[in-house]
């Protein structure tokens, strides 16, 4: 009998490039975040002032890490995180991203799904339509929902007449801005959760329905007993996925502005969302990566939270 | 059970009037829905041979009227010269470098993808049919890393690669590749998308080789890769697309200044900024589209050439959230 040995070396050998990588690009960075986050004033670039202070003989009062400097060690920049005006607002913005569009997007995507599957005709055009979105490039056709908005030139205020009405260049109001935004972000959307429940659909026994037809049972009693509960692990699981992409909505929001910001021209953090809070650490000066580590930690705690009460939940109506 | 349903004719009558407007109603709804989804690339690809009279006119087109402007393409790619009142020539739209952003995503998009196939192979053959000390820990513990938010890598990776590299906004055409390719070579749920394939080879086939003497190297090349070839296509494919769509890293490695070291998706952010606010005879939202279209329309094709392979890697996990 042929046993299989304990291989330890060629494990290793093996294991050793994907480990090696993942050690400085994956468990390195979890890790420092954590370290920068609980560093009070932690600034990343070190820059002449360090030359400047040991010249006049300054007290160095700080202390050095991964190439960066910080005062002490505590809470400080999530204080500073929760005072700070843009992260109240990217915190808004991001809660109304996630909890207006995330639910449209799954609802729309399990009518369509659920329409295209009960049809036969033309259904395979219906479908490739429908996937189309799935890999396209969020900046490009970022950049295409800016232009159906444009305020001169785009489809929509042209077709309604509304030429004048900013959307998303200067001059937009959040409403107006968030709706585009929402539009784009259900569009963006619909493709990967109706592939998802399309084959969920497909899986589910046809005797239930054969059932249901010989009991002569209304449509809408059948969806909601028969296809959403036998849908619901799917349900699940986009749900969870959805609201994991939608707290990092980031790219999104620079495509539609075109601007390379968070909102146009004159009000460029207009729509600025937690990862984009995070990122504008790069662009002030010094960079601090203090207050974008605890950002990163806040948002992190905030998706763990949800996810976690989503299983929970789900325990009382998800059926495998 | 008395009703004889099926032969009573009024009863038919509406049995079939209802079934016809539940039709209407549901084929209203997927075609209204199909418009919204369409409309966008349709626009694109149609305003991006518009003339820019036709965009900045008052009426409403949606297919262009009169000749395709498919100069726009060019314009693109050479830019946009003017003369100021002083009969200076300057740009009116800087051009934007598209082949040196196709070169460049090309080669990092091969790179990475080589690198990880290499990288995650390996690793699922351990994960999958070496035994070692600790195999479900480590597993577990790299499956974890998948919780943890993007940005958290995007911090510290910057922080380690421009403390002991000199790769960051480099000016060095391959410092800047080593930049772009280097984080992104090994992948946790390519990992787990490959061992989950690799597992379903029966145990049979490898004690058979092990009878004949075949090294485990030897079996990982001549029989698990080649089992396992749709799974490493579909891991192909999305890692390519997900460089051609890579943003964020990009656009904070790269140095904007450098037109000619951007990938497409960064490029295109930089090349159009501010671009809607152009107006009148200025106006250049035809060339945003035009740009838009260059970069969605390779990816369309790839999409419509391996839908097969791209919708497998769907049921594990999307490319998109």
């Amino acid at each position: 009998m042929l046993e299989f040995k304990r291989d330890g070396s060629k494990a290793a050998i093996c294991l050793a490039p994907a480990m090696l990588l993942m050690s400085v690009f994956t468990f390195w960075p979890i890790i420092n975040s954590f370290i920068m986050a609980f560093l009070n004033n932690y600034y990343f670039a070190i820059n002449n002032a360090d030359f400047y202070n040991e010249m006049m003989s300054v007290p160095k009062s700080y202390g050095y890490f991964m190439g960066g400097r910080f005062t002490g060690i505590g809470i400080e920049n999530f204080l500073a995180l929760f005072r700070d005006k843009d992260f109240l607002i990217a915190l808004k913005n991001t809660a109304f991203i996630v909890f207006v569009s995330v639910p449209i997007t799954v609802i729309i995507a399990l009518l369509i799904s659920v329409a295209l599957n009960s049809i036969k005709k033309v259904r395979g055009v219906f479908q490739t339509v429908f996937f189309l979105p799935y890999v396209t490039n969020t900046i490009a056709l970022g950049l295409v929902f800016n232009s159906l908005f444009h305020v001169d030139y785009g489809l929509i205020n042209k077709l309604f007449n509304m030429v004048g009405t900013s959307w998303i260049n200067s001059g937009a109001t959040w409403g107006r801005a968030m709706f585009v935004l929402m539009m784009y972000s259900v569009w963006d959307g619909l493709a990967f959760k109706i592939i998802v429940f399309l084959s969920g659909l497909q899986s589910i026994d046809k005797q239930y329905y054969q059932a249901a037809q010989i009991d002569a049972t209304p449509r809408w009693r059948v969806f909601w007993r028969i296809t959403v509960p036998l849908l619901s692990p799917m349900i699940l699981y986009i749900t969870i996925t959805s609201f994991m992409g939608a707290f990092k909505v980031y790219s999104s929001v620079i495509g539609i502005f075109g601007t390379g910001r968070y909102g146009p021209i004159g009000n460029d953090k207009l729509l600025i969302t937690i990862v984009g809070y995070v990122y504008e650490q790069f662009n002030i000066s010094g960079m601090p990566f203090g207050v974008g580590s605890a950002g990163s930690m806040v948002l992190f705690l905030i998706i763990l939270l949800i996810t976690a009460v989503q299983m929970r939940v789900s325990k009382k109506w998800v059926h495998y | 059970m008395e009703r004889e349903l099926y032969l009573n004719p009024q009863e038919l009558r509406k049995f079939k009037i209802k079934y016809v407007i539940s039709r209407v109603f549901v084929y209203g709804f997927i075609t209204l829905m199909a418009i919204f989804i369409i409309v966008p690339f349709l626009w694109m690809i149609l305003s991006s041979v518009k003339s820019t009279n036709e965009i900045i006119s008052r009426q409403v087109t949606f297919f262009p009227r009169g000749k395709w402007q498919w100069e726009n393409y060019s314009k693109l790619i050479k830019g946009i010269l003017s003369t100021d009142q002083f009969g200076n020539e300057y740009y009116s739209f800087d051009p934007i470098p598209f082949q040196w952003m196709f070169f460049n995503t090309i080669v990092v998009g091969f790179f990475t993808t080589l690198g990880t196939i290499i990288t995650t192979i390996l690793a699922a053959f351990a994960f999958s049919r070496l035994d070692f000390k600790g195999r479900e820990t480590i597993f577990a513990i790299m499956l974890a890393t998948m919780m943890i938010p993007g940005e958290v890598f995007v911090i510290t990776n910057y922080m380690t690669l421009s403390k002991y590299t000199g790769w960051i906004k480099s000016s060095n055409h391959l410092a800047n590749y080593a930049a772009l390719i280097f984080p992104f070579v090994t992948s946790v749920f390519y990992t787990f998308f490959l061992r989950q394939t690799f597992r379903q080879i029966p145990n049979e086939l490898y004690l058979a080789a092990k009878v004949d003497g075949t090294s485990d190297f030897k079996y990982l090349l001549k029989v698990m890769i080649p089992l396992a070839q749709a799974t490493i296509t579909t891991i192909i494919i999305l890692s390519m697309i997900g460089t051609w769509n890579a943003y964020v890293w990009p656009s904070f490695v790269t140095n904007a200044t450098n037109k000619h070291h951007l990938l497409v998706s960064n490029g295109l952010m930089v090349g159009l900024r501010g671009a809607s606010e152009t107006t009148g005879p200025n106006s250049v939202l035809n060339l945003q589209l035009a740009a838009s279209t260059m970069v969605t329309v390779p990816l369309l094709i790839i999409f419509f050439s391996f839908k097969k392979y791209i919708l497998r890697g769907v049921s594990r996990s999307g490319i998109k959230g």
